[in-house]
């Protein structure tokens, strides 16, 4: 069965072949059977080789397809490597990728471009195949590319709207800085170790460099730049809330359960090279608790459901930043895992939600929606309750384990722990902030088209099996995942740091109370029917008061992130574009030009039309020429 | 038999051909200068038969007669050309038609 191992992305990618190829003259059940059910081929096939590789003892396997490029001293295959990091990770993407396949294809049933969705999707699934898959760098960075390409296509699928071109345009431009560090990075590890076989590297680099050398330190950067563009961390967060214009299930697959963790599973997979460069990994974890809590507190702010969510996953994939930071490589893996889940449970049902509301996207004009949304409040509910780590929740054992593991850290331990401790609190405070208001209290939905027709205009939740099935098992995963033991032990055995939990009674205490703390905080402002007015009047006097106020716009603008990169990079290069606006080599170019139509306008003025003239200059012509003749 | 110094027939030569240049450059009417081109091809032609006759070759005299069957040619095209001018234009002066400027 594991030599079958190339079929796991061949099959999303005959899927998009198929559906590209038909250009939108299938039926949209062909399409669909087509676009979910490559997929779901894939992640049976997964399965199976999961299993075996389980029962076989869980020794790592690669194979080689077929060679790529050979090129001097570089030998690129197209080899694919299975161990339990790879593992885990196509089971997230096959499985959680075909949940929301097959939920696609009931919120996308309406949609015009339903081929083209899933044709992207099948292309999406196959590239992120690929990067886990991959043996080597550069087919990695193929697949690397391959899904931040489908992510600018997803983005900007409604591309009627302006607005969603921009947005996938700033995505693919933010990621591409990262990018350009990675790639920059991959040539740096050619150049001093001779291989790009990411096997070959782990390998080598112990035994050329001592830890914490300038090469270590100078490659690891460059990796973690790539990580930090991909999986939107400060300071290349700025892309991922703009994301959100794509459509939902869009926001769940790529931008939720699996393109943004490529950082995390880039990072982890070349871990040796983080723990040779120290300093790095520091860097590593304070990125992570410095995006945690900034993405937190912006998203108690954001009025937008999606938004809400969007800045949520930049704070979760903080979380997985920090463990990687401190050394706990299987607990990113695993919060990793329990994450997509409890994401893509949230982003699916506020898919739900939307589509009830006719693409209603304001919390603030929901309210009271538990009644007629019920599959939705459950959902939300479940995912909240994973998200917050409330105890025995898939999110409790992943954030429990990240949170430990921080505390482990020789010299900022608790530093690190406070933050990501706080970074809980506020979780607890934003996500059921975002339940309260949108399933508790007062109605606040109105109606928009009321021209529309009548069946148009009601809210109808729909609960087609097609997208109830896939929330009723992320449910379940959401509440249950966390007793799935990831199998990465073995990958990341060499680490030989092992997080093993050290904390007191008194902090374990603390770590449950404090999410629940924050959950009754979040109910008495936003959510219990008696506190409504005082909760009300409390927010009321924040926001008129000028520090409140002022830190509402700062963070509902995600901390000007936006705003500092508008004025510190893209006026300047717009001033200069202005000023450059005749291309400055152009104009040697340009010159040539000039000198050729002034000879030009010179030697018109020869062409008299008069014939007597031309005659003229002929002969004198004529005698010039024999003049010289003779008197030379 | 005395010939005739082969410079007189040269200098004869040089005189038509000038003859022929000045009726060129000062004529108005195209039709007079057409017959100073035909003065001056036969200046040429004139110029061969000497030094054909100065170095008792043939070639110059084979030379004169394609001369005179190019200017037979060119005054038949020339006058072709002059006639149709003339209709439409209703002028044979040159120094009116210099449309073609640049």
């Amino acid at each position: 069965m594991q030599n079958w191992i190339g079929l796991l992305p061949a099959f999303p990618l005959a899927g998009f072949l198929l559906l590209v190829l038909s250009r939108g003259r299938m039926t949209k059940t062909v399409a669909g059977i087509i676009g979910a059910g490559s997929v779901g081929l894939s992640f049976l096939l997964a399965v199976m080789i999961s299993i075996e590789f389980l029962n076989s003892g869980a020794q790592p396997f690669s194979k080689t397809l077929w060679m790529w490029m050979q090129v001097g001293g570089l030998d690129t295959g197209f080899t694919f490597f299975l161990d339990g990091l790879t593992l885990v990770m196509i089971l997230i993407i096959s499985g959680v990728g075909f949940l929301i396949h097959l939920y696609s294809t009931g919120f996308m049933a309406d949609d015009p471009g339903f081929a083209r969705f899933f044709s992207y999707m099948n292309l999406f699934v196959a590239s992120m195949l690929v990067l886990v898959l991959a043996d080597n760098l550069i087919l990695l960075y193929l697949g690397w590319e391959g899904v931040g390409l489908c992510s600018y296509l997803l983005i900007g699928f409604w591309y009627d709207n302006p607005a969603n071109g921009y947005a996938a345009r700033k995505a693919f431009v933010v990621t591409r800085v990262g990018d350009t560090s990675m790639a920059i990075g991959l040539f740096l590890l050619f150049s001093q170790l001779g291989t790009l076989n990411i096997q070959e590297i782990l390998l080598l680099a112990p035994t050329q460099w001592s830890t914490g050398s300038a090469v270590a330190v100078a490659a690891s950067a460059l990796l973690l730049g790539g990580a930090v563009g991909k999986s939107a961390q400060l300071p290349l967060q700025t892309w991922l809330p703009d994301a959100m214009a794509g459509p939902t299930p869009i926001s769940a697959l790529i931008h939720a359960a699996t393109m943004v963790t490529a950082g995390v599973y880039l990072i982890a997979r070349t871990h040796i090279l983080f723990e040779l460069a120290p300093s790095v990994q520091l860097i590593v974890a304070f990125v992570g608790l410095a995006t945690l809590l900034m993405a937190g507190f912006t998203a108690l702010m954001q009025r937008d459901i999606k938004r809400i969510l969007a800045y949520s996953t930049i704070s979760q994939i903080g979380y997985m930043f920090l463990a990687l930071g401190v050394g706990a490589w299987s607990a990113a893996v695993f919060h990793l895992l329990t994450h997509a889940f409890f994401k893509a449970l949230l982003f699916l049902a506020a898919g739900t939600v939307i589509l009830s509301l006719h693409h209603e996207h304001d919390i603030f004009k929901m309210g009271a929606m538990r009644r007629r949304l019920p599959v939705s409040f459950w959902c939300f509910i479940v995912g909240s309750a994973a998200l917050t780590a409330l105890p025995f929740t898939s999110g409790f054992y992943s954030k429990d384990a990240i949170l430990l593991a921080a505390l482990d850290h020789p010299s900022y331990g608790m530093l690190l722990w406070v933050g990501g401790v706080l970074g809980a609190f506020m979780t607890a405070l934003y996500s059921f902030r975002l339940v309260f208001v949108v399933f508790f209290g007062k109605s606040h939905y109105e109606q928009r088209d009321t021209q529309q027709h009548d069946d148009h205009g009601a809210v109808v939740e729909n609960t087609s099996p097609a997208m109830f099935f896939p929330l009723l098992i992320l449910a379940i995963l959401s509440l249950f995942g966390g007793l799935i033991s990831v199998p990465v032990d073995a990958v990341f055995a060499n680490g030989a740091l092992h997080e093993e939990a050290h904390a007191s009674q008194f902090l374990h205490a603390l770590m449950i109370l404090i999410p629940i703390l924050g959950v009754m905080i979040s109910w008495l402002l936003y959510g219990s029917l008696s506190y409504e007015k005082a909760g009300a009047h409390l927010r009321k006097q924040l926001l008129v008061s000028p520090l409140g106020g002022l830190l509402n716009r700062f963070w509902f603008s995600g901390w000007g992130m936006d705003k500092l990169y508008q004025t510190l990079l893209v006026q300047p290069f717009l001033a200069l574009a202005q000023v450059n606006r005749k291309d400055i080599v152009d104009l040697v170019f340009n010159s040539l030009s000039y000198v050729a139509r002034f000879a030009n306008s010179a030697l018109v003025l020869t062409q008299t039309g008069n014939m007597r003239w031309y005659a003229i200059s002929l002969v004198a012509g004529l005698v010039i020429v024999i003049g010289l003749g003779v008197w030379r | 038999m005395e010939s005739i110094p082969y410079e007189h027939g040269l200098i004869l030569a040089a005189i038509l051909f000038v003859c022929g240049l000045v009726g060129v450059l000062t004529r108005r009417n195209i039709v007079f200068v057409l017959m100073s081109l035909e003065i001056m091809l036969n200046a040429c032609g004139l110029a061969f038969v000497v030094a054909s006759s100065r170095w008792q070759h043939a070639e110059g005299q084979v030379m004169f007669l394609m001369i005179l069957t190019l200017a037979a040619a060119e005054v038949a095209v020339g006058l072709g050309l002059i006639i149709q001018m003339y209709r439409r234009f209703h002028t044979v002066d040159i120094s009116v038609l210099n449309e073609m400027k640049g």
